[in-house]
C-alpha cells in the first residue's frame, strides 16, 4: 500500500463535499423558489436570443453587471438601478450573465432606463458622443457610416453635431440593442398560492 | 425525488471516502509526522549546504533524476513562456485601452471584450498551467527518488492542452464563447484540455506508486492533490449546460474560485515547500504544521466561491457559509506562513546568492499578503465596497502574479539548468528580471486597490454619481499600465534567457 492514497481519498472527498455544498444543494433550493414564483420575466424572443449572443461575444460582462443589491448592500437603489435581484428575474439566461465589475453601469433594467433605440445605437457607435466621460469602447464596426443629405434607408441614424453623416447599423447590432430593450427586471414576480 | 437519491449517495460516498482517509492515515503514522520526514529531500550529507542557482553544488545522485523527463519538460516549460509573453501582450493592451477607449478599438478582433477574456484564459490555462505543471512534474522524481514513468504520455497531453488553449482563444476572437467568466473556451476545445489534464496524472500516479520511499514529502500532496481536482472541477465546471440563470452563477463561481484554490496554488504552494528548504540547505521549520496548512486548505478553499456574489440573489446560507470558509482559510495561510517565512528568516543571508530564492521568497510572501486580504474583504462591510471594483483585479494579480508567477519564475529558473545541463548564460538578467517584475507587480495591485476602493466608496454614495466613480478611477488605471509595462518587459527578458539557454550560440557550445 502506497502514501499517496490517503491523499487520493481526502482529496476526492473535499471535492464531493464543495460540490455537494456550492453545486447541488444550491441548485435545488433555487430552483424550489423559482417553482413557487410566476417569474416577471418572459422567455428571450429569437432576435433576444441572438443579441445576448453578442453581448457575451463582444465581452460586455466583463464591465457591467446584471444584479441590484439590496440597499443594505449599497446604493444601487439611488443610481436608479432598480430593486433587489431576485432567483426568478434569472430563469430563462442561459448562460447567466451576472457579471461581477461595474466599470460599466448595471444592466438589469436598461430595457425601462433607456428605451431609445436611437440612443442605444449612437452610443454604441461612438460612447462618447453622448457621455464625454464614458470610458467605453465604441464598436464603429458594427456600423456602416454614410454621406448623404438625407436618410439613406429607414434604419439609418444621424450623427449628432455632424452635417450630413449616417450611421446604419449592422444585423449584429440591432440584435443586441434587442436584447438590451427585453431587459426589464422591475416587475415582481407573483407567488402561485397568490395568483389563485 | 430523484435530487434525494443522489444527496444520499453522494453523503455517503463522501463519508466513506473521509472515513477510509482517516483510517489510512492513523495506519501509516501519516497523522503525526515524524519530524526527520522533513529533511528527506537532502541527500546523506547534504543538509546544510544550500542549492544554489547554478549546479556547481549539484550532487552526481540528482543529476539522472534531474534529467530523468527532460524532453516533455522542456516542452511544457517553453510552451509556458510563450503563452506569458502572448497573455501578457494583450493584458498590457487590455489595460491601455483602459486609458484611452479609442486604442485599436476600431477593428472587431481588437475590441476590449474579446481581448479581455483571451487575456484571462491564455494566462491561466496556458501560462500558470503548463509552468505549474511542468516545475511539479520535474520535482516528483526528486521526491520519490523513482525516474518519472511513461513520460511519453506528456507529449500527447502537452499537444492537446497546447491545441486547446490554441483553438480556445481563437474560438473567442470569432464569438465562440461560453459566456462564463473562466470558461470562456468553447466546449468542445474544453474537452482537450480535460484530457490532457487527465493524461498527465498518469505518469505522475505510476510514479508515485513505485516509490520505495516511507514517507510522501509534503510537496507531492498538493502535486497529486491538484492533479486530482483540475479534471473534477473542469469538467464540472464545463457542465454549466445543466444549470441556468443563479444556479448556474454559484456553480460558475464555485469552478472560477476553485481553479485558483484547488490549481493553481497548491501548485504553487508546493513548490515553495520544495524549493525554500532545498535552496537554503535547512529543512522547513515545522514540518507538524505543513499538514494543517495542507488539509485546511482542501477543506476551506474548496467552499469560498460564493463569495464572489455577495448581494446577489443568492440563498443567504450559500452566502454566509462561503464567508465563514473564506475567514477558515486564515488557518491555512497562517500555519504555511509561519512555515515559509520562519525558514527564510532564519537563513536570510542566502537571499543574497539566489535568485531563484528570491523569487520564491517574494511569491511566498505575496500569498500571505493576498489571502490575508481574500478573507478580510470577504467579510460583508468591507464586500459591499471592493465588489464590483477594480479592487478584485488587483487582488488577482497580487494572487495569481505576485505569487504563483513569482514562484513559478523561480522554479522555471531553478528547474532549466539542471535539465538542459547548462547554467545560466547571464546571471544578472535574472536578477534584472526579478526587480522589474516584483515593482511591476507592487505598482499595478496598490495602485489599482487604491483606485478599486475609492470607485467602491463612490459606489456606495447614496447621493453620488456612477460618473464619480469611473472618473476618480482613471489616474489609478493609467499607473496600472505602467505596472503592466514593467511586467511586460519582464517576460521578454526572461523569453530571451529560456531560448538562450535552451539553443546556446555555436561560440559557447565549443567553450563547454
Amino acid at each position: 500500500m502506497n502514501k499517496a492514497y490517503i491523499f487520493i481519498f481526502g482529496g476526492s472527498s473535499t471535492i464531493l463535499l464543495s460540490i455537494f455544498l456550492f453545486v447541488l444543494v444550491p441548485r435545488i433550493q433555487v430552483q424550489k423558489i423559482n417553482e413557487a414564483q410566476m417569474s416577471a420575466q418572459a422567455p428571450y424572443t429569437e432576435i433576444q436570443k441572438l443579441g445576448r449572443h453578442v453581448y457575451i461575444e463582444y465581452g460586455c460582462i466583463y464591465c457591467h453587471s446584471q444584479q441590484v443589491r439590496d440597499p443594505s448592500a449599497g446604493a444601487d437603489k439611488y443610481f436608479g438601478w432598480g430593486r433587489a435581484s431576485l432567483p426568478s428575474d434569472y430563469i430563462y439566461d442561459k448562460p447567466h450573465l451576472l457579471g461581477t465589475s461595474r466599470t460599466g453601469p448595471d444592466l438589469s433594467n436598461i430595457g425601462s432606463r433607456q428605451p431609445s433605440r436611437e440612443w442605444l445605437h449612437l452610443h454604441f457607435y461612438n460612447p462618447r458622443l453622448l457621455v464625454s466621460w464614458s470610458i467605453m469602447p465604441g464598436f464603429p464596426f458594427l456600423y456602416d457610416v454614410t454621406e448623404s443629405a438625407q436618410a439613406p434607408s429607414d434604419k439609418a441614424i444621424k450623427i449628432p453635431g455632424e452635417e450630413n453623416k449616417w450611421i446604419t447599423p449592422h444585423p449584429k447590432a440591432e440584435e443586441l440593442v434587442e436584447y438590451l430593450l427585453s431587459l426589464k427586471r422591475d416587475r415582481d414576480p407573483v407567488l402561485h398560492t397568490e395568483a389563485k | 425525488m430523484n435530487a434525494q437519491v443522489i444527496f444520499l449517495t453522494l453523503t455517503f460516498a463522501i463519508s466513506v471516502l473521509g472515513m477510509m482517509a482517516f483510517v489510512i492515515a492513523l495506519i501509516q503514522k501519516q497523522v503525526l509526522v515524524p519530524p526527520s520526514a522533513a529533511s528527506s529531500i537532502f541527500a546523506a550529507n547534504e543538509e546544510g549546504s544550500p542549492e544554489l542557482d547554478d549546479r556547481s553544488q549539484l550532487s552526481e545522485k540528482w543529476r539522472m533524476l534531474d534529467q530523468s523527463a527532460k524532453g516533455p519538460i522542456l516542452f511544457f516549460i517553453f510552451s509556458s513562456v510563450v503563452w506569458l509573453v502572448i497573455g501578457s501582450l494583450l493584458g498590457l493592451l487590455v489595460s491601455i485601452k483602459f486609458n484611452d477607449p479609442n486604442f485599436l478599438g476600431v477593428r472587431d478582433f481588437l475590441t476590449f471584450g474579446k481581448l479581455r477574456p483571451l487575456h484571462l484564459n491564455i494566462v491561466t490555462y496556458g501560462w500558470l498551467s503548463f509552468a505549474g505543471l511542468g516545475i511539479s512534474l520535474w520535482l516528483v522524481p526528486r521526491l520519490t527518488k523513482v525516474p518519472l514513468q511513461s513520460k511519453n504520455i506528456l507529449y500527447v497531453a502537452g499537444v492537446l492542452w497546447n491545441l486547446g488553449v490554441t483553438l480556445g482563444s481563437i474560438g473567442i476572437l470569432y464569438g465562440y464563447n461560453d459566456g462564463l467568466e473562466w470558461l470562456e473556451f468553447w466546449w468542445p476545445f474544453d474537452i482537450l484540455l480535460a484530457i490532457a489534464g487527465g493524461l498527465i496524472a498518469i505518469p505522475l500516479f505510476r510514479t508515485v506508486f513505485l516509490s520505495r520511499e516511507k514517507h510522501l514529502y509534503v510537496t507531492m500532496w498538493y502535486t497529486i492533490c491538484a492533479l486530482i481536482w483540475f479534471p473534477v472541477l473542469f469538467i464540472i465546471g464545463n457542465c454549466h449546460f445543466l444549470h441556468s440563470g443563479v444556479e448556474q452563477a454559484i456553480s460558475n463561481w464555485w469552478f472560477a474560485h476553485n481553479v485558483l484554490g484547488l490549481w493553481v496554488t497548491p501548485l504553487g504552494l508546493g513548490m515553495i515547500y520544495y524549493l525554500i528548504p532545498k535552496i537554503t540547505g535547512f529543512p522547513i521549520a515545522s514540518y507538524q504544521l505543513s499538514l494543517f496548512g495542507f488539509w485546511g486548505l482542501a477543506l476551506f478553499y474548496s467552499q469560498v466561491g460564493a463569495h464572489h456574489l455577495l448581494g446577489g440573489p443568492i440563498p443567504t446560507w450559500v452566502a454566509n457559509l462561503s464567508i465563514v470558509m473564506s475567514v477558515g482559510m486564515v488557518i491555512p495561510v497562517v500555519t504555511v506562513a509561519i512555515n515559509h517565512h520562519v525558514s527564510t528568516y532564519r537563513h536570510f543571508r542566502v537571499l543574497k546568492d539566489s535568485v531563484v530564492l528570491r523569487f520564491v521568497v517574494f511569491g511566498a510572501m505575496m500569498y500571505t499578503l493576498s489571502s490575508l486580504q481574500g478573507s478580510l474583504h470577504s467579510l460583508r462591510p468591507i464586500n459591499y465596497v471592493t465588489h464590483f471594483t477594480h479592487w478584485t483585479i488587483a487582488h488577482a494579480h497580487l494572487g495569481l502574479y505576485g505569487f504563483t508567477t513569482m514562484v513559478f519564475f523561480g522554479g522555471i529558473y531553478f528547474a532549466l539548468p539542471r535539465l538542459v545541463g547548462r547554467d545560466w548564460p547571464r546571471p544578472w538578467l535574472l536578477n534584472w528580471h526579478f526587480w522589474i517584475a516584483s515593482s511591476g507587480v507592487l505598482i499595478y495591485t496598490i495602485a489599482l486597490g487604491i483606485g478599486g476602493v475609492l470607485q467602491g466608496l463612490e459606489l456606495q454614495n447614496p447621493n453620488g454619481s456612477f460618473e464619480a466613480s469611473v472618473k476618480v478611477t482613471v489616474p489609478y488605471l493609467i499607473i496600472r499600465s505602467v505596472g503592466g509595462t514593467l511586467m511586460l518587459i519582464s517576460h521578454l527578458i526572461m523569453f530571451f534567457n529560456v531560448a538562450d539557454l535552451m539553443w546556446p550560440r555555436k561560440k559557447e557550445q565549443a567553450h563547454e
